[in-house]
């Protein structure tokens, strides 16, 4: 299944790279392109893995989001070799645990953040890792197309403010996302742009009741 | 439930960002498993570190990585739905070892029981009983003490908390916790630091009691 949604120029403009894999189909054993450029392209492809076991696609996942994940726990002060192993068991967790992927409640990248962050905890500690319970979304829980829409969309724009922010700020967020700040660091910090942060994702919230059963 | 009382900023970026001790862990995932609210803005802050990790300088992978992934791939795993809910929320459950009944209590005096839960070092979780219309002895914080109300409900300086409030207290907070009459207020409750307690009595069975 892939979802047939608005192009991937109309959010990020045409700027990005589009990442392009040739693989054997899986079926025919004939090479098959696969191109991605964009967090909509990256929920179609994520759910080409979770329901047809597509390994085209994961191949281009692959090729936009382990780099990503190696240079996120690097600057989160893990070493390049233990990075590089860690990325490589983050994408054979997206692979895993595809079924629990739902393009409708999060962005690729958001999802990959998670599993990634989960790695980093499991590595730092041998402590539990409590986490919340899972919703029952119920058996009718095809997402909506336009909750996939947003989803993606929620990280573009996240990208695009995250960017935009003058340089303290920014290096302020990444910070706490790399782990370097304490939540009573979090809370001392002023400097935090968490009203900007909340107003580019305002529909979160409302994503989630109207999916709630 | 109509929870007032939820967490902070702070604590969801903290946890959002994998940066909490394993016991605040365990009452963010807990009040989180009560609370939609709370359940989105964690969600909110999760995208925020994936727009992070996506607009992070990539760092390439070492040639031939693609094919050792792929090499180990095999069939997904199967997810089980999630089981219906019982009287504790599961990731909580999963450190008593079952719900209510398979709390092993202990006796601090006065019909307050405590069971003190297996996390790991740099801050302690404990369930807390409080017999309806008792209080807990008057004391102070020298870190974070989050207060999960699971059952029944206390009142202190600060407000009303009821079932799935969250109290966070900290350094500037003296507070004596009474349990509301009716039911028996049951707590969930995570410190970073020991308490202080303001009467002899308390302070002295302290060391005992490890609260």
């Amino acid at each position: 299944m892939l979802l047939d949604l608005a192009p991937c120029t109309a959010i990020y403009g045409a700027k990005l790279p589009p990442v392009r894999v040739v693989w054997p189909d899986m079926g025919t054993g004939k090479l098959r392109v696969v191109e991605a450029s964009c967090e909509t392209d990256w929920a179609a492809l994520m759910v080409a893995v979770r329901d047809s076991q597509d390994r085209a696609a994961f191949a281009a996942l692959f090729q936009h989001f382990a780099p990503r994940v190696k240079g996120f726990l690097m600057k989160s002060g893990t070493d390049a070799a233990m990075a590089e192993d860690c990325a490589q068991d983050v994408m054979a967790t997206l692979w895993n645990k595809a079924a629990l992927y739902d393009p409708a409640r999060a962005s690729v990248a958001t999802w990959v953040f998670t599993i990634a962050r989960n790695r980093r905890i499991d590595l730092a500690r041998k402590a539990r890792r409590p986490e919340p319970d899972a919703l029952d979304w119920g058996p009718d829980s095809q997402p909506d197309q336009a909750d996939i829409y947003e989803a993606g969309q929620e990280t573009a724009r996240l990208v695009a403010a995250l960017s935009a922010l003058p340089e303290k700020q920014r290096t302020l967020i990444q910070r706490a996302f790399y782990g370097e700040l304490s939540h009573s660091e979090i809370a001392a910090e002023t400097g935090l742009p968490l009203g900007t942060i909340k107003s580019r994702i305002r529909l979160a919230l409302d994503r989630l009741r109207q999916n709630m059963k | 439930m109509s929870i007032r009382h939820h967490l902070s900023d702070a604590l969801l970026i903290a946890y959002a960002a994998g940066n909490l001790p394993e016991a605040f862990g365990l009452v963010v995932a807990t009040h989180v498993s009560m609370c939609d609210d709370c359940r989105a803005q964690l969600a909110t802050f999760e995208a925020v570190g994936g727009a992070v990790l996506d607009g992070d300088a990539a760092v390439a992978m070492t040639d031939g990585a693609l094919d050792a992934v792929m090499a180990r791939l095999g069939a997904p795993e199967i997810i089980a739905p999630p089981s219906p809910q019982e009287d504790f929320p599961a990731a909580l459950r999963g450190y008593l070892g079952g719900g209510l009944a398979a709390v092993k209590w202990r006796n601090l005096g006065m019909g307050v029981r405590q069971a003190i839960l297996p996390t790991s070092k740099g801050a302690m979780a404990r369930l807390l009983y409080i017999p309806a219309g008792q209080a807990v002895p008057d004391h102070g914080h020298r870190g974070t003490e989050l207060t999960l109300v699971l059952q029944g409900a206390f009142r202190d300086a600060v407000d009303r908390f009821g079932p799935g409030d969250l109290e966070i207290a900290t350094e500037e907070l003296q507070h004596t916790p009474v349990a509301e009459a009716g039911e028996a207020c049951i707590c969930l409750a995570a410190t970073d630091a020991p308490l202080r307690f303001n009467a002899f009595i308390p302070r002295l069975l302290q060391p005992l009691f490890r609260i």
